[in-house]
């Protein structure tokens, strides 16, 4: 993964950009700068898209040459016809979407493999914050105060595994993040994922 | 200053014998128009700036606007006024004359030396008036791919236009997939939208309305539909800008006086400003033209042409596209280009779409917007980096 310090120093990135298989049709939905989609194009030869809500963001990926897209996750994901990508990305987005379960559903629609990353609000930090401050959890990953947050839907990792279930969606791996970067025990226990994973990402596909 | 004014060219003459470059055909190479006619003897006139490389791998196609030409980046002989997107093309600019070699040609239907109505009939000997047949933008995009073939080149390595340019894009991108590398569309639609066909009725009522407009035949009975050319354009230019720019440019200024005369005069800067575009404008243009050229625009519905269904237009295409609007166009709104950008999408294609942040209007794609050059500077880039240029 030598290539990929040049790109990014996120570890949940890289992370993904390990679950892709090479030379594959990738759709990066909330792509930002085009960080992850330039991660995945010079090191995994993907033929990357992206959706992006910010026209900052959307301009600044076109002007380094990526195919990016102005619109909303939450609305335009309709558009896609089935089965158009191999793989469908949601980086550290899916709670700030209006409608998670609905983004989800579009996802495992479109791409025949969904790629989610989220921030875990069962996190032991996040826990001991409303727990012994009674006050909705600030960090540095995560800094907004509750009322300008663009964060609407935090969900913890069993509350995502919920979901899955839900939309029916089959988990091919699942990977939790200590706020290290570091894996939390690949046999560990829901629960221990839960309290120590600071964030996860997930592998998944059609059911 | 003298030397400047004699040397301007005559706009009668442009139309049969252009100071640009021409490409005459014959009936071996007829243009076969949608409206079934074939002008078995046609004429395209054009400008080219930068050098073609030796794999002709590197010319870029500028289709200009309603009432553009040929001169997208030199001297117009006409008006003697520079070239309508210097801002965007020439050494250096962001599509740059060091790197690609740029053609921009004047349409089929125009008047400055691509047979149009005010060219010669050569069965008549007299100008063709409204006995030119019905244009429509893929006449215009054939006419180009003749002259493209004429140059010896196979492939484009891109494909820009802004508004009807913009169409000529959409349209080229749709009927010849494979000699368009990538495509840059900019405050366009894939089909004409009601209100703007109403604007362009008015317009063209506007011109015939002029008694001078003689059915037609005004060149030669020797007069000018000025008022009515001059009028047409003054109400489509306001279409071209947004309320908040004439706010800005004119607010309720006053024009050279202290009080309103309680007269029919322009006491107004924007109603001084408005009577000018329109003076300058029939100088240049002729006005069989601005109707054939408007019904182009009118007739323009590329889904129409693929059952209804746009994406259809776009099934399979490997060109890469970078589409544009901008958030005071209310002419072609970004909702315009939403509906290239999903068809494109269903069509599998790869795309980038940006709406950009404007207060300009319609007109902004030709005006100094650093958003704009950003974005067709990067995508320009990465499109010649992936063809090796």
């Amino acid at each position: 993964m030598a290539l990929s310090e040049t790109y990014t120093n996120r570890i949940d990135l890289k992370l993904v950009a390990e679950m892709v298989t090479p030379g594959t049709r990738v759709l990066d939905v909330g792509c930002g700068d085009g960080a992850l989609l330039a991660l995945l194009a010079e090191t995994r030869q993907v033929d990357a898209r992206g959706i992006e809500l910010s026209r900052e963001g959307v301009a600044g990926c076109v002007a380094r040459g990526l195919s990016v897209i102005q619109g909303d996750a939450d609305t335009d994901l309709a558009d896609y016809p089935d089965d158009s990508f191999d793989y469908v990305i949601l980086s550290q987005t899916i709670q700030a979407t209006r409608n998670p379960r609905l983004v989800l559903e579009h996802m495992l629609r479109i791409g025949r493999r969904a790629i989610i990353s989220f921030p875990n609000f069962g996190h032991w930090r996040m826990r001991s914050q409303i727990f012994f401050r009674g006050q909705m959890p600030v960090t540095d990953a995560l800094p907004y105060s509750w009322w300008d947050t663009p964060n609407i839907h935090f969900c913890t990792i069993r509350d995502f595994v919920t979901l899955c279930e839900v939309v029916g969606a089959q988990k091919e791996r699942a990977v939790a993040l200590d706020a290290a970067g570091g894996k939390v025990g690949v046999s560990a226990p829901w629960w221990f994922w839960n309290l120590f994973g600071a964030q996860a990402v997930f592998l998944l596909k059609r059911g | 200053m003298h030397d400047e004014i004699q040397s301007l060219a005559d706009p009668l003459k442009e139309a049969n014998e252009p100071s640009s470059p021409v490409v005459r055909f014959d009936a071996a190479t007829p243009l076969v128009m949608d409206c079934g006619v074939v002008l078995d003897s046609w004429q395209i006139a054009y400008q080219t700036y930068g050098e073609l490389n030796a794999a002709k791998s590197n010319a870029v196609l500028v289709c200009h606007a309603l009432t553009g030409d040929q001169h997208v980046a030199s001297r117009n002989p006409i008006t003697g006024k520079g070239g309508w997107w210097t801002a965007m093309i020439g050494p250096g600019k962001p599509i740059d004359t060091d790197r690609f070699f740029v053609i921009c040609a004047n349409v089929v239907g125009g008047c400055t030396g691509t047979t149009g109505p005010a060219s010669t009939n050569p069965e008549t000997g007299k100008p063709w008036g409204l006995g030119f047949p019905m244009v429509t933008i893929r006449d215009m995009v054939r006419a180009q791919a003749h002259l493209v073939d004429a140059l010896g080149i196979e492939s484009l390595f891109c494909v820009a236009g802004g508004s009807m340019g913009g169409m000529q894009v959409l349209e080229w991108a749709a009927s010849y997939p494979a000699r368009v590398f990538s495509a840059l569309p900019l405050a366009t639609s894939a089909k004409h939208s009601a209100q703007n066909i109403a604007f362009h009725e008015v317009g063209r009522q506007a011109v015939m309305a002029d008694p001078d407009w003689r059915g037609g035949r005004y060149l030669e009975e020797g007069t000018r539909p000025s008022k009515g050319l001059s009028v047409a354009r003054m109400g489509a230019h306001i279409t071209y800008l947004s309320e908040p720019a004439l706010h800005r440019k004119f607010g309720r200024k006053l024009q050279d006086r202290e009080a309103p005369t309680f007269s029919f005069d322009a006491d107004f800067q924007v109603e001084s400003y408005l009577r000018h575009q329109g003076l300058s404008f029939v100088e240049r243009f002729d006005a069989n033209s601005y109707l054939y050229v408007t019904r182009a625009m009118d007739y323009f519905d590329i889904a129409a042409d693929h059952d209804g269904v746009l994406a259809k237009a776009f099934t399979g295409t490997k060109t890469r596209f970078c589409v544009a609007s901008f958030t005071s166009d209310w002419l072609f709104p970004t909702a315009d280009s939403r509906a290239v950008v999903h068809a494109l999408n269903a069509a599998g294609a790869s795309v980038s779409f940006v709406e950009l942040e404007s207060d300009k209007g319609h007109d902004a794609f030709l005006l100094e917007e650093p958003n704009l050059f950003a974005t067709t500077r990067g995508f320009i880039n990465a499109a010649a980096r992936a063809r090796g240029l």
